[in-house]
């Protein structure tokens, strides 16, 4: 990688800092997720949020379609509000977070993160159908890594701990197979 | 002040703060994500290969950091743990949904929340896994009712803890995984070492220190204990507000703080028959009744 002088401080063009120390960045995050714990009795999430939006999407379509699945039933629907939940504003931040961070570090640039033996075109495939699978699952198991794993795995929740196993067995199992993504 | 706060609990329009308050929680998970390395699809990835062990080092430190702190509140009495959202136990689905997950994760090589921190500095391939996600969650929402017995009590215990599945203290469990996390540490880094040809001499020693604190913690945890039934029973108190009006002037406005023994005493606790109805069906609550009659 060349690396051309800075020469001015833009939004896209900051010089890039280095990530934090694992163990330093998992305790900020640890004491972020014990303050959401104690202030609101909920802990952190996101996959919940992409059901929302997406019923939110469904019933601006198609209001009988929501009305005849009792899934997006729960959530959208006559006076309920599809967004009136407290994963959507965490969502929503988590983005903004996400940003902040990056432009404060100097990483917000448009690549593809990916493996040195795969074009951009086959990692955004991945990425994508890597995205239906995860999300499946997520709701499947009514919870993602943050929801289950982390927010779960903290209270001791047992079924949290058993989907936490099951996402790095899963990952692990499969890891063989798909090397020549990452390697 | 009894933690959780009950304004916060869930976001209401009538109270807009709520929706500051999540969403800076929001925000400082975004960034601690994102300043973690979680934005880059080849760090995630990486621990599946054994090169880079940072997913499980953030998480598991974020774990017990959050669950020492957590218990040790729960145990000074400070917070309610009754009051906080433990994820309910629906093992089958758990197993089969963690299992779809971790073949997304290495497939992808995000997971739906780092995929935010991902998308949103710019990375397209994190903007492509969220415009996954939106998919896989809408065909789930299509497919759910196909199986929705099997999905809603496969395997349903409710809200189980790892102590009462081990039968031992809360405080010795959250002794014990701590002890877990760091074996897993000291694991992980020796992997870094073997298989990801990383010079460990270069680590701050400061870690050392940490993970002393952290058993400390643990220490403390199990030596604090939780408040038994009968403490919290004592530590219970209600605020009532009662409104009589008058004829003439304005209505009088009396608030009391009642202890749960006056509440009970006086009969201003009780449940309707519909109220007992609703929560025998109700899968959050497992109501118990008592028959008094005789």
């Amino acid at each position: 990688m060349t690396t051309a002088p800075v020469t001015k401080k833009s939004i896209f063009n900051r010089p890039e800092k280095n990530y934090v120390h694992p163990y330093i960045g998992g305790m900020v995050l640890g004491i972020v997720l014990f303050i959401a714990i104690l202030l609101t009795g909920n802990g952190l999430g996101s996959s919940s949020a992409t059901s929302r939006i997406d019923a939110l999407i469904v019933y601006t379509i198609s209001p009988s379609h929501v009305d005849n699945n009792p899934y997006l039933l729960k959530m959208a629907g006559g006076d309920k509000n599809p967004l009136n939940d407290w994963i959507v504003p965490v969502f929503f931040g988590t983005l903004l977070g996400g940003f902040y961070s990056g432009w404060l570090n100097g990483r917000l640039k448009f690549i593809t993160t990916k493996g040195p033996n795969i074009s951009n075109r086959a990692r955004w495939l991945m990425a994508f159908l890597g995205g239906v699978l995860f999300l499946y699952g997520a709701r499947l198991a009514r919870g993602c890594t943050s929801g289950q794993a982390l927010t779960g795995g903290a209270t001791l929740s047992a079924g949290s701990w058993v989907v936490m196993f099951a996402i790095f067995g899963g990952a692990y199992g499969m890891a063989y197979f798909v090397r020549k993504l990452w390697n | 002040m009894n933690f959780p706060l009950t304004e916060f609990i869930t976001v209401s329009a009538s109270n807009p703060w709520t929706y500051v308050v999540f969403g800076l929680i929001g925000f400082a998970f975004g960034y601690t994500l994102e300043m973690s390395g979680f934005g880059d699809s080849r760090k995630l990835a990486a621990q599946f290969y054994f090169t880079e062990l940072t997913v499980l080092k953030v998480m598991f430190t974020a774990i017990v950091t959050a669950m020492v702190l957590l218990f040790g509140a729960v145990g000074l009495g400070i917070l309610n743990f009754n009051q906080v959202w433990v994820n309910p136990t629906y093992l089958w689905s758990g197993i089969v949904g963690g299992l779809i997950m971790g073949v997304g994760f290495i497939v992808d090589g995000f997971c739906p929340t780092t995929s935010l921190a991902s998308a949103s500095t710019g990375k397209i391939d994190g903007i492509f896994f969220m415009l996954g996600g939106f998919v896989g969650a809408a065909i789930f929402a299509e497919t759910e009712p196909l199986f929705t017995n099997w999905y809603n009590n496969a395997g349903y215990y409710g809200r189980l803890t790892l102590d009462q599945v081990f039968n031992l203290p809360i405080g010795v469990v959250v002794l014990l995984v701590v002890l877990m996390a760091l074996f897993m540490f000291w694991g992980s880094e020796q992997l870094e070492r073997i298989v990801g040809k990383k010079d460990m001499s270069r680590e701050p020693k400061l870690r050392l220190v940490g993970a002393s604190t952290l058993v400390a913690f643990a220490l403390a945890v199990v030596f604090i204990g939780s408040p038994s039934l009968e403490q919290r029973y004592n530590k219970l108190t209600f605020t009532r507000t009662e409104i009589i009006p008058l004829l003439e002037g304005d209505p009088i406005v009396s608030t009391n703080i009642h202890t749960a023994d006056e509440m009970l005493s006086t009969r201003l606790a009780f449940v309707s028959p519909a109220e007992a109805f609703k929560a025998k069906y109700n899968q959050s609550m497992n109501p118990v009744y008592l028959d008094v009659r005789s």
